[in-house]
């Protein structure tokens, strides 16, 4: 299938020479004969798609269009849409059906967007591979006996096969960003509290994010630009002006200075470090100028991570209990017993295993040894990153230390949390982040991660797009999804 | 052994549950007695994805509390902590509070020590908090009922230092308490609808000693008078237990008024690890010096000031003051009656207020509340008293009439010809027809019957219908 972006896709709506119908039809031929196998979505939702199809057809007669009505999208299985399940991926809430749309979900369904699945992730958000399902684990689609990355995974697969055109998902400590460099896919994760968290299950609720996945900058730029703005829902929603991220997508970035941070480069694989040195220089040939840079804080944050992000979600998830809505265990015999089974049977092991970490990093007695320092490192970081950005524009760097690794290569919690070293110092710091495709190595998909300053989303998404004038790695499809 | 002088420490911790329209973090209505889980929204419920929204309101009452008890620290930056615990009344599995960063700290509240004097006590803090469900353990056999109307109630958790020495002192400073907040109408007061319930640590030692002892937590007691009895209860068995050679042991015990006694709900051992930590989805809310500011119009004078305004400068009796003053929308209507008064003295409206008005108000089973009438027709109607144009008996009928109705009393007075006859001609024209008409009685009266008198003057004011000013009466009689 050939890749067109959201403006083609949208004129050719606009001049019908393709009807919302056709396009849905298109698409939904694709899913039935990849999704399956490569179970990237946990449930269909073919009625909301009827249904938005002859709004955005309506809207498309009425010349009422956005330029996202009618693309087709799916929704990171975390987002709460009404009627329809949202499981987080979880035993727990493999019944749960939300009773109102999440702010996110409304403002894209408002642009016009037609919801055809909810999309598989790691269990509540938690996990790398997407190997942490209830509902089974995500095949990359560069290579079935290969992960996608997590926790979007799901997200990531469907836009890399060519099932959707664009897909929601979340990132908490790079939960958008390695699955996009994994899946060969552009994804960003915009500042903290410019996508309103209302409506998204929360796992950790100081540093969970919307974001999206699409195959380019641009398509990136359109759909955030509809996502995000101020929600009076969520108290810590950014109180700034809605922005049109597109707008500035054809500036020149020439003189814009970008750090690079050597000891990342260093630290990473040949094979991945000489592409991502590639990627780089192709930006220095687009007229950006280098500037090395240093996060000396940055090496700590994978541990100060694992403490408060735990420590957040062992609060969050206690909701989930058996009582009102979710998995309750058969025959309790008392209220401690529906409890104790609800959240054993209901729960995955890694989520369990991140609650115990958090309770106990709060425990009396431990507050300060973990939760405490581990703000104080967040802190720190965050100073980091505001003392570089007083030199450059934005900083460029790996996204993982590897491509895609194989099911079961990583037994060891510790090992596949490193996944996230290069991506966690960002979203601590709650700053915009975004991962395109760099090209291949071992026939596999890289990545390479742009950050930008506070509210600088179109900063970062502008030179991903310039980049993407030039090269064509954005547009490779894995074999066996070209069609 | 029981030589030992025992000395009793009590610190306070009253809830009040704020008198706002909507929840501490929703805007999920907050009328006490709706049927059960008919006030709860998606928050309440703990739905995923649903986010707590600070409700305004709730900061300002809780900065006019600070204010009220002369606190020294109004907090410039409020922030809320999550208190971690399972309980089906609090579907989030925690609740919304102030552990670190308390909105008020370091008032101070006066009352009437046991010694008579004024004692001075302190308060730790008060914090905002959100109100739990309620768990229904009586209604259903096979199961227990929730019922979430209450969750997410705004409170105000008034922390007290040790600073009370017994069951009376205790008493008095919720009390005081109780004034304040519901002076401030903060807090409906009600404390049968759970509104206004404390939580009272106990311990005691030997008279002299320095260090505290060991201390139990009563819990929710709901009234006055349980707060007495279930403090004197528990110092007894304290005593009993040290003076049987063993440890008080620190635990939370509860009150069974029924029963009449206090027994152990869990001890330290047992006690929940709350794990508190920063609510994320709260920010921190910044208060500058200008919006505290601000919230001290809301404060009003208290019923101690009051009652010493009363006395000194009205003159009024100190008991007459205690009662007005103490309530709160009474003493609201003194004081507008007051201020209108032309004529009249402040003690004239504390007279009728706690006399006819009060009769008539039981009479009609009604309430201050219900404004019958207004401030501005009770001073026209004084004053016209004071100003002699009615008896003091016509008054009463005025106020009969001015009830429910919109007219001053100077309208209804000249439009039922109420005003007293003071013309003195008109008067005299008046006995002396009644002269006429008894002669014989006239007669008796001149030859020095006093009884003879008193029938003139009833007369006149029969035939005036209480109109006629009885002094003028009796002068005009005198000098016939």
């Amino acid at each position: 299938m050939e890749f067109k972006g959201i403006k083609q896709t949208a004129k050719a709506l606009a001049n019908k020479d393709i009807s919302v119908q056709e396009l849905h039809d298109m698409y939904l031929q694709r899913q039935k004969k990849h999704a399956g196998d490569l179970n990237c979505f946990i449930n269909d939702t073919p009625e909301i798609a009827k249904n938005q199809i002859q709004i955005a057809q309506k809207r498309i007669n009425d010349n009422h269009a956005s330029l996202l009505t009618g693309i087709p999208l799916v929704h990171k299985d975390l987002f709460c849409t009404q009627d329809i399940h949202t499981t987080c991926g979880s035993r727990m809430l493999e019944n749960f059906v939300a009773p109102y749309d999440a702010t996110i979900v409304k403002n894209l369904s408002d642009a016009g967007t037609v919801t055809m699945a909810k999309a598989n992730m790691d269990e509540f958000a938690m996990g790398s591979s997407n190997e942490n399902s209830y509902f089974g684990a995500v095949k990359n689609a560069w290579n079935h006996n290969r992960v996608p990355g997590g926790s979007s995974g799901g997200s990531a697969v469907a836009v890399a096969a060519g099932l959707v055109p664009i897909a929601t998902g979340s990132d908490t400590g790079g939960s958008i960003r390695q699955p996009a460099a994994l899946c060969g896919v552009t994804g960003i994760k915009p500042t903290y509290g410019r996508a309103s968290r209302y409506g998204m299950v929360a796992f950790a609720s100081s540093l969970d994010q919307a974001g999206v996945f699409a195959r380019s900058a641009q398509d990136c730029a359109y759909v955030l630009s509809e996502m995000c703005g101020f929600d009076n829902k969520d108290s810590t929603s950014a109180q700034v002006e809605k922005e049109n991220f597109s707008v500035s997508l054809g500036q020149s970035i020439k003189g814009l200075k970008v750090g690079i941070i050597p000891e990342w480069m260093d630290s990473l694989p040949e094979s991945i470090k000489l592409k991502t040195e590639k990627s780089i220089q192709k930006l220095v040939d687009l007229g950006v100028e280098l500037v090395e840079i240093k996060l000396p804080t940055a090496h700590l944050a994978v541990s100060a991570y694992y403490v408060i992000a735990p420590a957040e979600c062992s609060s969050n998830l206690s909701r989930f209990d058996g009582v009102r809505y979710g998995h309750k265990c058969d025959n309790p015999k008392d209220l401690n017993d529906l409890y104790v089974r609800s959240r054993t049977e209901g729960f995955g092991e890694e989520v369990k295993r991140r609650i115990m970490v958090g309770t106990w990093a709060l425990s009396a007695g431990f507050y300060d040894a973990y939760y405490r320092k581990a703000q104080k490192i967040r802190r720190l970081i965050s100073e980091d990153f505001a003392t570089a950005f007083e030199k450059v524009d934005i900083i460029a760097g790996p996204v993982a230390p590897e491509v895609a690794f194989e099911f079961n290569a990583k037994k060891d919690p510790v090992s596949m949390y490193k996944e996230d070293i290069y991506t966690i110092p960002s979203s601590l710091a709650g700053l915009p982040c975004l991962s395109m495709p760099i090209g291949l190595v071992d026939g596999l998909p890289v990545g390479l991660q742009l950050i930008g300053n506070k509210l600088q989303e179109a900063k970062i998404l502008n030179v991903a797009h310039q980049y993407q004038q030039d090269t064509t790695f954005h547009k490779l499809v894995a074999e066996g999804y070209y069609e | 052994m029981s030589d030992i002088q025992w000395e009793t420490v009590i610190g306070l911790e009253i809830h009040t549950q704020l008198k706002t329209k909507s929840k501490l973090f929703a805007g999920t209505d907050t009328t006490y007695g709706a049927s059960p889980n008919s006030q709860v929204s998606l928050l309440e419920a703990a739905v995923p994805g649903t986010l707590p929204v600070f409700n305004e309101k709730v900061l300002r009452y809780a900065i006019r509390f600070g204010l009220a008890v002369g606190a020294k620290v109004i907090a410039k930056e409020s922030r809320f902590d999550r208190k971690n615990y399972f309980y089906p009344d609090s579907p989030k599995g925690y609740q919304i509070t102030q552990l670190n960063h308390p909105i008020v700290e370091h008032g101070l509240l006066a009352i009437q020590g046991d010694d008579g004097k004024q004692k001075k006590i302190r308060i730790n803090r008060a914090h905002i908090e959100e109100d739990a469900g309620k768990s229904v353990h009586d209604k259903y056999a096979e199961f227990s009922g929730i019922d979430l109307n209450r969750c997410g109630t705004p409170l105000i958790e008034i922390v007290s230092e040790p600073d009370l020495s017994s069951a009376k002192e205790a008493v008095a400073y919720m009390k005081e308490i109780h004034t304040i907040v519901t002076h401030l109408g903060i807090c409906d007061g009600n404390m049968q609808e759970g509104s206004f319930r404390c939580d009272a640590n106990v311990s005691i030692r030997p008279k002299g000693q320095q260090r505290l002892g060991t201390r139990t937590e009563l819990k929710n007691i709901n009234s006055f008078r349980f707060v007495e009895k279930a403090i004197n209860l528990e110092v007894k068995r304290q005593i009993k237990v040290i003076e049987s050679g063993q440890k008080v042991v620190q635990e939370t015990r509860l009150y069974d008024a029924d029963k009449h006694e206090t027994r152990s709900m869990r001890s330290k051992e047992e006690a929940n690890d709350y794990r508190y930590f920063p609510d994320p989805d709260l920010l921190p809310v910044h208060i500058d010096q200008a919006y505290i500011d601000n919230e001290k119009q809301f404060i009003p004078e208290f019923p101690a000031a009051k009652i010493q305004r009363y006395v000194k400068d009205l003159g009024i009796k100190t008991d007459d003051a205690n009662t007005i003053a103490n309530d709160k929308e009474l003493s609201l209507f003194f004081d507008d009656t007051v201020v209108l008064l032309k004529q009249a003295k402040a003690i004239s409206v504390a007279n009728i207020l706690l006399g006819e008005y009060s009769a008539l108000l039981k009479a009609k089973d009604t309430g201050f509340e219900s404004q019958p009438i207004k401030a501005s027709q009770l001073s026209g109607l004084l004053d016209e008293l004071a100003l002699g144009n009615i008896s003091h008996k016509i008054s009463k009928v005025v106020l009969e009439k001015l009830w429910d109705s919109d007219l001053t009393a100077t309208t209804i007075i000249k439009q039922e010809g109420l005003a007293q006859v003071s013309d003195s001609s008109e008067l005299e024209a008046i006995v002396k027809d009644l002269i006429s008409k008894n002669q014989s009685q006239f007669q008796e009266y001149k030859e020095g019957n006093m009884k003879m008198f008193n029938f003139f003057v009833g007369q006149v004011m029969k035939g005036t219908k209480g109109r006629a000013n009885p002094t003028q009466v009796k002068s005009i009689l005198e000098k016939l």
